[in-house]
């Protein structure tokens, strides 16, 4: 990082509709002081992908509280990696089994976050991330 | 950072990417940058949108890049939104209403934070928006944050700039308040499918007219300074032509499926008239002067005040601040104070 603000993209993949979580994430980064570039629900994997390309965001963040997340978090690394963008972390947030967690980190996720994580401990893990990737020579 | 802009000049999207951050960041190498890119840049036609939150700029521009996209032109977008004043950070939630134009190659979006800038952009957009222009970018649209009266910032840093209003936002007072009215090429009322339409569309077309009563109604000066070589009144009526009479449009850019872009076509031409126009002997050349005389002397401001602050010791610098707080020296010989203290 060169001291500025860390941009995150905040975005809902597949189809429920529960975008609660993903705002009050939002809203608790930018209190933090990220830049947070919030695209809504029902994103494609490859709308997700395109989106952090253009924004150029340190990292992005998927809220899936579906279930579907073996599903739809491995078609987003692909898409990711289709745009050169295999270098950029994924967290993620939501409802996912503690069986499922080695799966995902085998997909590139560097962090999951259930019901009852704090806010504090969100920011925390997401500046340690950024900051272990290092600073980016283009 | 040669790789960078050639990558960048060769089409790739990911350097597009990268090369926007270094000019945001204003990092050391974004100098060299925009050097090396500039040669490649004043082609593209830079449009700005600025108007109060809630007026559908963002769903406005959504559909202006989707028609340019039908008449066969790239566009890129420059989304501004706010930085919070007390923790630096900032939620940019323009991509919201632009989920249409996602997957398609020629289309490019990229939001700001304006980083403690108050004209409405930040202070690096119209770099960012020269790394878009040397990208080859046919159209850039630049969306500022919800302004109010006085983010009048995008006139300058845009060829045509659009002013959206939209119905039951204020009476014909508001209208005629100075500010960002006077910096409209084209009006737009937005959301005109809403009621109050018309009385927005009136209230709007008689703050035109108020503008020089004298000459039929149209408007002379509607730059003020920026167009001063205009004012020529009290004067006979100018021969058509002379004169640009900013349209007031209206437009739905989000509606059912029976009034869904309703006006966008419209609005289109009106753009593309007001380029023919500007394009038209001189009027462009002399704007376009205007424009880097103007931010010439903002970077010049900028960085005296960054050389200055550098070479006073923060301890002075604080110690001048006390003083002032103390009463035992004034705000203006503060300011001298800090200057001879080099």
């Amino acid at each position: 990082m060169d001291g500025h603000a860390i941009r995150i993209l905040i975005a809902k993949p597949g189809l429920d509709g529960h975008d609660r979580g993903a705002k009050v994430i939002a809203r608790a980064l930018r209190d933090a002081g990220f830049e947070v570039i919030y695209t809504g629900l029902r994103q494609t994997p490859e709308m997700i992908a395109e989106a952090a390309l253009q924004e150029d965001v340190d990292v992005v963040g998927l809220s899936i509280l579906s279930g579907a997340h073996q599903t739809l978090v491995p078609v987003i690394r692909q898409a990711m990696d289709a745009h050169e963008l295999g270098d950029v972390p994924i967290i993620l947030g939501g409802i996912i089994p503690e069986q499922d967690f080695e799966s995902m980190q085998q997909v590139g996720v560097k962090a999951i976050f259930g019901p009852g994580s704090t806010t504090a401990d969100i920011v925390t893990t997401i500046r340690r991330i950024v900051a272990e990737r290092g600073e980016r020579t283009t | 950072m040669a790789t960078l802009a050639a990558d960048l000049l060769n089409g790739s999207r990911r350097a597009l990417a990268r090369a926007l951050t270094v000019v945001e960041n204003e990092r050391p190498d974004a100098q060299a940058l925009l050097t090396a890119l500039y040669p490649h840049t004043g082609r593209a036609w830079v449009i700005g949108v600025t108007g109060a939150p809630g007026t559908g700029k963002s769903s406005l521009v959504s559909a202006m890049a989707a028609a340019y996209r039908k008449q066969g032109k790239t566009v890129a977008i420059v989304a501004v939104d706010p930085t919070s004043p007390f923790t630096g950070g900032a939620i940019l939630g323009d991509r919201i209403r632009m989920r249409d134009l996602s997957g398609d190659a020629g289309v490019f979006i990229r939001s700001m934070a304006t980083r403690g800038s108050l004209g409405g952009l930040a202070r690096t957009t119209r770099d960012a928006v020269r790394v878009l222009d040397a990208a080859g970018f046919d159209i850039i649209l630049m969306e500022t944050v919800g302004a109010g009266q006085s983010e009048v910032d995008i006139a300058r840093a845009a060829q045509t700039t659009l002013v959206v209003e939209a119905p039951g936002l204020g009476d014909d007072v508001q209208a005629i308040k100075a500010g960002i009215l006077e910096i409209a090429d084209v009006l737009v009322v937005n959301k005109s499918d809403r009621p109050g339409a018309d009385n927005t569309v009136r209230a709007l077309r008689a703050m035109l007219e108020l503008g020089h009563p004298t000459n039929g109604g149209r408007m002379i000066s509607h730059h003020g300074l920026m167009m001063s070589d205009d004012i020529t009144h009290p004067s006979p009526a100018l021969p058509v032509g002379d004169v640009w009479l900013p349209p007031v449009l209206r437009t739905i850019a989000t509606g059912d499926s029976r009034t869904q872009n309703d006006g966008i076509v419209e609005l289109l031409t009106q753009i593309e008239t007001h380029r023919a126009y500007l394009l038209d002997g001189h009027r462009l050349r002399e704007r376009e002067h205007d424009r880097i005389e103007h931010e010439i002397r903002d970077r010049l401001a900028h960085t005296l005040m960054k050389n200055l602050l550098n070479a006073v010791s923060s301890e002075y610098y604080e110690s001048v601040i006390s003083q002032v707080q103390a009463r035992t020296l004034d705000p203006h010989s503060a300011i001298q104070a800090l200057l001879s203290a080099r």
